[in-house]
């Protein structure tokens, strides 16, 4: 089985590629497929912020089921609006 | 038939604050009775005392006035729009200037002169003077959107003026919402522009946001974010939402009661974790982008065309120059718009994102 896997914003920069395929198992969740991302990606193994998931282009919770041939994404929260007035 | 009607902003408390309703009928005439049983206030406002509509009351089918078909006789179809537009002193009217002025807007039939009205009758209110609210407020001014609330507590600072339109060289140190309202009255002085000039927090959202009809968030930290987000729900205000950070983008609708960010993101990231324009950068252009795009949404909203981004989540990354979108909506469990909330009126948000707002603590 396998999953087309979709990362964002910081993600993409911490794995250091924006999508990939990879081999998944039977029963995973969308969740699982972030742990086994980190495993593949040790950049991703650090990020603990929220993230949002969406299998094939639609927002699911993280329990989703992902099956063969899925496309997942992977979108953390960005804040920016550009005024950068933190201080 | 069911049509809907839009009511003009001095109208809409007359209407339960609706900038739209539905009514019936087979003829404009019978869709404005009854509309005027359902609201009695307004029927006073439409009718005269012989049921005629009222000489100052402009009435249009699709953008169309009704006195260039069959009048109140015209006959409505499904899904017909139907305006009620009052003549009233303060330039309701459109003055051949502002027909010029706004003439590549007027001959399009999605906006018409029935549309233009509706620009200058609204009232959008941008939090964040900078990236983000910058090109927002510039367009909407520009279309000619009659009232435009800016909300920052910053000055200008030389570093902002890589992406930040509305501020120029000569404006460093200068606030940012002084900066903002002199260009954006340089580009049309036409429209009002009112300053909020404050951090916006806990303790004033719900002053500000119910005055308006429409949010653009331009905030530029979760803090303040989850406050735009809740409030805008709690004042039942649609909000125009977006972010970027270096050369990625996210942009969506939240109507109220069809989703909202805590369904996206029930929790915020912990202080630090994701960082923001000043640590991380920001494509100055990528603003722009995103901005105007914003003020496009408020403008659909505005006008009541095409299908605004409600539901869906645009996903942009400049580099790869991809834009996606994933369907997003309402969470049954969101402690916010959620079947069974949690969060029934603002909250410290300092505390739930463990960051202050910016310039709440500045000497």
């Amino acid at each position: 089985m396998k999953a087309r896997v979709l990362l964002f914003a910081r993600l993409k920069d911490l794995a250091g590629v924006s999508e990939a395929e990879v081999e998944i198992g039977e029963g995973l969740t969308a969740a699982d497929v972030f742990r086994l991302l980190q495993g593949l990606y040790p950049g991703l193994a650090s990020y603990d912020a929220p993230l949002a998931y969406a299998v094939n282009a639609r927002y699911v919770s993280p329990e989703h089921p992902v099956r063969d041939g899925d496309e997942v994404a992977f979108i953390p929260p960005v804040s920016g609006g550009g005024t950068c007035t933190s201080r | 038939m069911a049509v809907n009607v839009y009511i003009p902003t001095p109208f809409r408390k007359l209407a339960g604050n609706q900038a739209y309703v539905q009514a019936e009928g087979q003829t404009v005439q019978e869709v404005l009775e009854h509309l005027a049983r359902r609201y009695p206030g307004l029927a006073t406002m439409v009718f005269d005392q012989d049921r005629r509509i009222q000489a100052h009351i402009n009435v249009y089918l699709n953008s169309q006035e009704i006195h260039s078909l069959q009048g109140p006789d015209t006959p409505v179809r499904d899904g017909d729009e139907v305006a009620v537009i009052p003549a009233l002193a303060g330039g309701q009217v459109l003055t051949p200037e502002q027909v010029m002025r706004y003439s590549r807007h007027i001959i399009m039939p999605q906006v018409g002169p029935v549309g233009q009205r509706k620009l200058m009758a609204a009232r959008v209110l941008v939090v964040g003077a900078g990236g983000l609210g910058g090109p927002a407020a510039l367009y909407l001014a520009l279309a000619g959107v009659g009232t435009i609330g800016i909300v920052d507590f910053d000055v200008v600072d030389l570093s902002n003026l890589q992406r930040q339109v509305l501020h120029q060289n000569d404006d460093v140190g200068k606030p940012k919402t002084q900066s903002a309202k002199e260009t954006l009255l340089a580009y049309n002085p036409d429209v009002n522009v009112v300053l909020h000039e404050a951090p916006l927090t806990s303790d004033n959202a719900m002053d500000i946001i119910p005055q308006y009809d429409i949010v653009i968030n331009g905030a530029d930290n979760f803090t303040t974010r989850y406050l735009v987000n809740d409030a805008c729900y709690f004042a039942r205000k649609p909000l125009v939402d977006a972010a970027i950070l270096m050369f990625d983008a996210q942009l969506t609708v939240f109507v109220p009661g069809q989703g909202c960010y805590r369904c996206l993101f029930p929790s915020p990231p912990p202080p630090g974790a994701v960082p923001n324009c000043a640590e991380a950068g920001v494509l100055g252009a990528l603003t722009g982008v995103i901005g105007s795009l914003q003020a496009i949404e408020a403008m659909k909203l505005i006008l009541g065309i095409g299908e605004p981004m409600v539901g869906r989540l645009l996903l942009y990354d400049a580099l790869s120059g991809e834009f996606r979108v994933v369907k997003v909506r309402r969470d049954p469990k969101c402690p916010l718009c959620g079947d069974d909330p949690t969060i029934t009126e603002l909250i410290d948000y300092e505390g739930f994102c463990g960051a202050p707002f910016p310039g709440r603590d500045e000497a």
